[in-house]
């Protein structure tokens, strides 16, 4: 017990500070991706063939694209956009250094996701709001989108603990976090106190992201 | 009234078999004020025949004509506003289900107008009454039986006061009383507006409750039309006798 003190006396400022680095990066990145992620979803729902706005050439392309930027491994990823890094942000390290590879590496995945909600919302009810004359925005911001909140909302879940696992790899460039901690004191200098506590910590935060967001998918679905 | 003019569907693609559920110059008329019935067996073409109506399926060939008017190659908001005119109501209800069944009442009104005003809720609300759902209006279609969301969705084609409702197996989910109840609403809906309607059914009961005239398909093509008394004390074709049960089917 007197060990876990003295642990605790040694790193939680350093432990503190590394959660909210984690934080940070995780919801600036996730909140960015799902403005980008969001339309680009919906432009694919839209112009499926058969779709709302059928436009086969487009969504042959954007697939394409969201395919390939899913293809390349992060830590690849992370390093090739550097110099894209740099000219949006300033920096390549830091938590600021870390948002722009997590973004262009989350939108995509959160394109999927919000693409297979909206898939999920019955066909029936979105045929009734085009048989009474609304436009496309019309039917996807007053019936798809609505209609399809709870499974985004569990979607976000599934994002976010994907994205909590990125920012610990962005670590290993020097972006901070709880992942660098856990790299930097408990892989490199065998501190297996760290490396328990930053496991903890991230324990704890999937479970709070997952039960906040059930939560509230559950307490906004009337189905 | 709707004119139908040699309308043909075919959903064949290179490589796959002929689809069923096409159609095969259909021409009928459906004047003013009328309940008209297409019956057939499930595949016979039915469900596409009205989804042509209002364009949710465009045909290969023919003309669809109302009111003199050639609907059949409408664009943007020429063919939204020509949907205004034409309500539907679905086998499944198509209901929003995040929505209550008065913001569903109110979604013509959203999408005409892109926004619902006092008026339109108040106007929501008289509707709910009229197919006796008033209590209802706060709930979710989740929570209404499979006839009182159907009566919700009868409520929210009746929002744009429109000219024709077009009802695709409106029954054919439902147990037979809330079909009873629904076919009431339907009847009480087209005695007091006068909106003409054409309704989607494989069931003879509903033709015989509601409809005045009835036209029997058959494979995409149409075999038989007229008055239902007409086609039901003399009919003529061997799918129709079997439908009405006298006889075999011949398929």
């Amino acid at each position: 017990m007197s060990s876990l003190q003295s642990l605790l006396d040694q790193y939680s400022g350093l432990l503190a500070q590394g959660f909210l680095a984690s934080l940070a990066m995780l919801f600036f990145s996730t909140a960015i991706a799902y403005l980008i992620g969001t339309f680009l979803g919906v432009v694919l729902y839209v112009t499926v063939p058969g779709g709302l706005r059928p436009h086969r050439a487009l969504n042959a392309v954007l697939g394409w694209i969201v395919n390939m930027t899913r293809s390349i491994p992060f830590i690849i990823l992370l390093v090739a956009v550097m110099p894209m890094t740099k000219a949006l942000v300033g920096t390549v390290v830091g938590v600021r250094g870390t948002i722009p590879p997590l973004v262009l590496s989350a939108a995509p995945f959160v394109a999927r996701m919000i693409e297979q909600s909206l898939a999920e919302v019955p066909r029936d009810s979105i045929e009734a709001a085009e048989s009474f004359g609304a436009t496309v925005p019309r039917v996807v911001f007053s019936a798809l989108l609505p209609e399809a909140l709870p499974s985004i909302v569990r979607g976000v879940a599934v994002t976010l603990i994907s994205v909590l696992g990125y920012t610990a790899i962005v670590g290993a460039v020097g972006a901070g976090g709880l992942g660098d901690i856990a790299i930097r004191y408990g892989y490199y200098r065998y501190e297996d106190g760290v490396m328990i506590l930053t496991i903890v910590l991230l324990v704890v935060l999937v479970q709070a992201i997952q039960s906040s967001c059930d939560l509230v998918a559950k307490r906004i679905d009337h189905r | 009234m709707i004119s139908l003019e040699h309308i043909s569907k075919s959903f064949d693609a290179p490589g796959r078999a002929p689809a069923e559920h096409a159609l095969r110059d259909v021409s009928l008329t459906i004047p003013d004020g009328d309940v008209f019935g297409i019956i057939g067996i499930s595949g016979a073409g039915k469900s596409t025949l009205v989804r042509c109506v209002n364009l949710l399926e465009r045909p290969t060939s023919g003309r669809i004509v109302v009111d003199g008017q050639d609907v059949t190659d409408l664009q943007g908001a020429a063919l939204r506003s020509y949907r205004r005119r034409v309500a539907m109501i679905f086998q499944g209800f198509g209901l929003l289900a995040q929505k209550t069944a008065l913001q569903n009442v109110c979604f013509p009104f959203l999408a005409a107008n892109g926004r619902v005003t006092e008026a339109d809720r108040r106007h929501a609300l008289e509707l709910l009454d009229r197919v006796g759902l008033a209590d209802k209006a706060g709930a979710y279609p989740s929570q209404l039986s499979g006839g009182q969301a159907q009566r919700v969705a009868i409520a929210r084609a009746l929002a744009l006061d429109p000219e024709y409702i077009l009802c695709d197996e409106a029954t054919s989910a439902l147990d037979p009383a809330s079909t009873a109840s629904v076919l009431d609403t339907l009847r009480q809906v087209n005695q007091e507006t006068d909106v003409t309607m054409l309704v989607i059914t494989h069931s003879m009961d509903v033709v015989k409750s509601i409809c005045k005239d009835v036209a029997v398909l058959v494979r995409g093509k149409l075999v038989e039309t007229g008055s239902v008394d007409e086609v039901f004390s003399n009919p003529q074709d061997p799918t129709t006798r079997a439908l009405l049960g006298r006889g075999d089917w011949h398929e």
